[in-house]
């Protein structure tokens, strides 16, 4: 884009008129509407929990090596650097265009048109780096915080993510590193009119969560999931002192809680009414003041999601929602009396405390639930679109009169408890079923599993519009899998778990290579996580047939490194393999470095890896950092390689490397 | 040939047994094979990769298993086997040395565990299987095997240099040994040395010293009383009824609770 130079009149002396832009035009219409899903949305359950890939693909442009970094001349917007000074008076010819073209650009919001708009040439690099409000950065160590502060002069959100998914799962030692606290020691000083943070697997610490509540005066978001780190001691820094707060959500975080130092922070929220939104701390797991939270329900009238923990009777519920009928999204902590067998709430009366919340959509909780009391929840069912009894442990019995009254329900996440049986009530009800999520109440390999491929194909052919499904169980068919490729086309993230390692087949005995390859044939999945006897074939499949599928999770799956070839050549969109237990040798890895750049990450563990593989892939790749993670700092050199981490980086190899990771 | 049952590893077309049991559970009496043999093997080196023939498929599912147990906290370091690979015959032999990992614990008196369970799998958040593990041994009768009618005895668990503290619910366990292995798989860098359910016993003065004295971290409680002990030192049950906190300390800051351990170990052996 060629900018004239010529006219003497467009600029320098009619600098005024920019300045007079709306300032409604310069905020980008707040975070809620335009945010990447795994943040707050109004519909349906915050499964961000769980779920990993919802954002748009952290296709960060590799910027350019010229780096331009912010134009020169006087903004309209206050310049929050203040690097230009008194120099930055004169304003180019071209200041006139760039900032049309800004105000053009405040209305691109999808991360990807972002990242592609700024690769048009420099003036629309620098306008759009002026402008974009979210940031978000799928995995922290890919650039420097002061590189990403440098580059975007008026943020106002920012999402990151810590530790490879893995790490839920006790793969990833203590220590290994994504703390926040670099980031926040960047954030403060370039963005004070920061409003929101959302973090995701990363450490915390209560002085990172004091200093966000010092730089930010008008933050009104904080969202933590599955992080660690912080106390009461922080939340309460947070609750006192961002007087703007509208969102506070602790989803799955591991909470400390010194007994000894436990704060009140419910207290510590302002006494005035508040502008709260969302309240979410059901993994906060002390007690707490529950006086101060109706009191706090009571003064905030926006609120519409609250979930408490589970040390909450009925009877304060009751009082929860007489206070706060407008609640959308509630979380009953647990659902059971504190009184004695046969005093307490009846049951009637908790019914209608729910009949008189009119507006709830989504229900979560139930843990230590009283089966007695579900019958409570019967007024709202109908209008029920995301129902969470996935810590209830319900037999298909006390789920069927549940469930047959949620005739609109889009979100269901529930244990296997409630067997074949109860899937297939859920079938029968719910035809307009988006996500599944059964769980097991047993963890472990050698468990019964009450669910099955009956309970699969039953789903599937009820609920035709299913898009995404979590589903462990011990028994399963190549048929059932099949059927459900058929029956629901809408399907773009399929996570099977058939907990037993290596399970063929149940009746035929086959491996579950047809049943995955008839699903990537037939649904456009976004993310898909394999288990059963699989051999190269499924890959092979997968390669062929995946052309969409991002994030790919293999466990104990496989026979060659055919496989992994296989998997980098065909799935053109991949950006996120883990592996685990399967027999893929450096040379499967070294087939991936083609692709490597393409991905954000790469993780195996306790496959056939050895550092000399390793060493060969950092040696020929370097912009990325390659981690070999060891379970012990005192274990000695060894050839083998347990635990690969490799990512797509700017940043170099990290500085805040604990012993027992080795960089290469 | 120690009864590994060898039909069980038989190379095969088919189920074993042939066509299908009145379940249709063909599958969970193949597996009963694989678990059998995964307790007693180790990893092993890579085997040749080949055509995807059901006989191979059988020697690389096991060799992916032996990959597993390797991550696996097994308490057992029982004979262990190795299978040969190359030119699909699947003899095992139990009196061949196994390539052992790092991960492999060292007590080879300790009976073989029921079942090698592989760390995080099945992928269960442990957000949530904290909480349904209360719930279960709450809901549980007196009768469950880990239950005894009580309720839950949480205690604190702190280690030196970790960034945050844990919680564990001590009724969980039935034995030192399972603790070991659940901290273990919180604190990655921790062990607790050979101790076994009846005490010090197994435990010697020498071997005591060496941990203490090592960089290895050392778990220790607090009792009823306040004093810090060296956990080990007396029987499980009373160390669940005893012990209020965790604290996993360095070996060479436990020294000062080595006197009064040692001194147990006197006595005991």
């Amino acid at each position: 884009m060629s900018t004239p130079h010529s006219s003497s009149t467009s600029s320098a002396p009619h600098r005024a008129s920019p300045p007079q832009i709306p300032q409604s035009l310069t905020l980008a219409p707040t975070a809620s509407s335009s945010a990447s899903p795994s943040s707050s949305s109004a519909s349906g359950m915050r499964d961000a929990a769980e779920d990993d890939s919802d954002s748009p693909p952290s296709q960060m442009s590799e910027d350019d090596p010229g780096g331009g970094g912010g134009g020169g001349g006087d903004r309209w917007e206050p310049d929050l650097r203040g690097g230009n000074g008194g120099a930055g008076r004169w304003a180019p010819p071209d200041q006139v265009l760039e900032n049309v073209l800004e105000s053009v650009l405040e209305f691109l919001t999808a991360a990807r048109d972002r990242n592609a708009a700024s690769l048009v040439c420099r003036s629309w690099y620098r306008a759009e780096a002026q402008t974009r409000r979210e940031l978000f950065i799928g995995n922290c160590y890919a650039v420097a915080p002061r590189r990403a502060v440098e580059r975007f002069g008026g943020l106002r959100s920012v999402v990151l993510k810590g530790k490879p998914r893995f790490a839920d799962f006790n793969l990833v030692p203590n220590g290994w590193g994504a703390y926040v606290s670099p980031w926040v020691a960047a954030l403060g000083p370039a963005y004070p009119r920061l409003e929101r943070i959302c973090l995701k697997r990363m450490t915390v610490s209560d002085d990172d969560l004091a200093l966000v509540a010092n730089s930010f005066p008008l933050f009104k978001e904080l969202s933590l999931v599955c992080c660690d780190g912080f106390s009461t001691l922080g939340l309460a820094v947070i609750a006192e002192r961002c007087r703007h707060l509208r969102v506070l959500d602790l989803i799955e975080d591991y909470v400390e809680d010194e007994d000894d130092e436990m704060v009140d922070w419910i207290s510590k929220f302002p006494e005035s009414n508040t502008s709260l939104e969302s309240l979410v701390f059901d993994c906060v797991s002390v007690p707490f003041n529950f006086e101060a939270l109706e009191a706090l329900v009571a003064r905030s009238p926006a609120l519409r999601r609250l979930r408490v923990n589970h040390h909450v009777s009925v009877e304060q519920l009751r009082r929860l929602m007489a206070r706060a009928p407008q609640l959308t999204h509630f979380g009953t902590g647990a659902f059971r009396s504190e009184a004695a067998p046969g005093g307490g709430l009846s049951v009637t009366e908790l019914a209608t405390s729910f009949a008189a919340s009119r507006s709830l959509i989504c229900l979560s909780g139930f843990r230590d639930v009283n089966p007695e009391y579900l019958p409570a929840i019967f007024p709202v069912c109908a209008k029920l679109t995301s129902l969470n009894f996935s810590f209830a442990s319900l037999t298909a019995e006390e789920l069927k009169p549940v469930i047959c009254n949620c005739i609109n329900l889009r979100t269901f996440w529930v244990l296997d408890t409630v067997g074949d049986e109860g899937l297939r009530a859920v079938a029968d009800t719910c035809s307009d079923l988006r996500e599944l999520r059964v769980f097991p109440l047993d963890a472990s390999e050698d468990s019964e599993g009450s669910v099955s491929d009956v309970g699969l194909q039953a789903i599937s052919e009820g609920c035709r519009k299913l898009e995404s499904i979590l589903y462990f169980c011990q028994r399963m068919t190549n048929a059932a899998v099949i059927a459900m490729s058929k029956n629901c086309p809408d399907l773009v993230v399929f996570r099977l778990c058939i907990m037993g390692r290596h399970r063929p087949d149940r009746i035929t005995g086959e491996p579950m290579d047809d049943g995955f390859g008839a699903i990537v044939k037939n649904c456009k999945l976004t993310r898909l996580s394999v288990s059963g006897l699989l051999t190269d074939k499924a890959f092979a499949y997968i390669g062929k047939y995946g052309k969409l599928i991002k994030t790919l999770s293999v466990a104990f799956a496989g026979n060659s490194d055919m496989s992994l070839q296989y998997i980098f050549e065909g799935c053109t969109k991949l950006q996120k393999l883990e592996v685990r237990d399967s027999p893929f040798s450096d040379k499967g890895l070294l087939s991936g470095l083609n692709y490597f750049y393409n991905m954000r990450f790469l993780w195996m563990n306790s496959c056939r890896l050895t550092m000399r593989g390793c060493k060969d892939v950092a040696h020929q790749m370097q912009n990325l950092v390659v981690e070999v993670i060891k379970d012990h700092t005192d274990e000695g050199e060894s050839e083998i390689v347990d635990k690969l981490y490799l990512y797509r980086s700017l940043a170099g190899p990290r500085k805040d490397a604990p012993t027992f990771v080795t960089l290469l | 040939m120690a009864g590994l049952g060898f039909e069980e590893t038989e190379l095969r077309l088919g189920l074993p047994g042939g066509g299908n049991d009145a379940t249709g559970d063909a599958a969970t009496a193949r597996k009963r094979g694989f678990e059998e043999t995964i307790d007693l093997k180790l990893k092993l080196e890579q085997p040749a990769s080949s055509a995807a023939v059901r006989v191979e498929e059988e020697a690389e599912e096991d060799e992916a298993k032996e990959a597993a147990a390797a991550d696996v906290i097994v308490a057992a370091a029982s004979p262990a086997a190795a299978a040969t690979a190359g030119g699909g015959s699947m003899k095992r032999s139990p009196s061949q040395s196994s390539v052992v990992t790092a991960a492999a614990l060292p007590d080879p008196e300790k009976p073989r565990a029921p079942k090698a369970q592989a760390v995080g799998w099945p992928p269960v958040r442990s957000f949530r299987k904290n909480i349904l593990a209360v719930q279960s041994s709450q809901q549980k009768g007196s009768g469950g095997d880990k239950d005894d009618g009580k309720s839950a005895a949480f205690v604190k668990v702190s280690m030196d240099g970790a960034p945050y503290l844990r919680k564990v619910d001590l009724r969980m366990y039935g034995s030192y040994q399972e603790l070991s292995k659940a901290l273990e798989k919180m604190f990655s860098s921790f062990t607790i040395g050979s101790c076994g359910s009846q005490g010090m016993k197994g435990m010697n003065e020498t071997k005591l010293a060496d941990l203490l004295s090592g960089s290895e971290y050392v778990p220790t409680y607090e009792d009823k009383d306040g004093d810090w002990m060296l956990v080990g030192d007396v029987p499980w049950e009373m160390f669940v009824e005893s012990c209020k906190r965790l604290r996993i300390m360095k070996g060479s800051e436990a020294v000062g609770l080595a006197p009064r351990a040692m001194e147990k170990c006197k006595n005991i052996c």
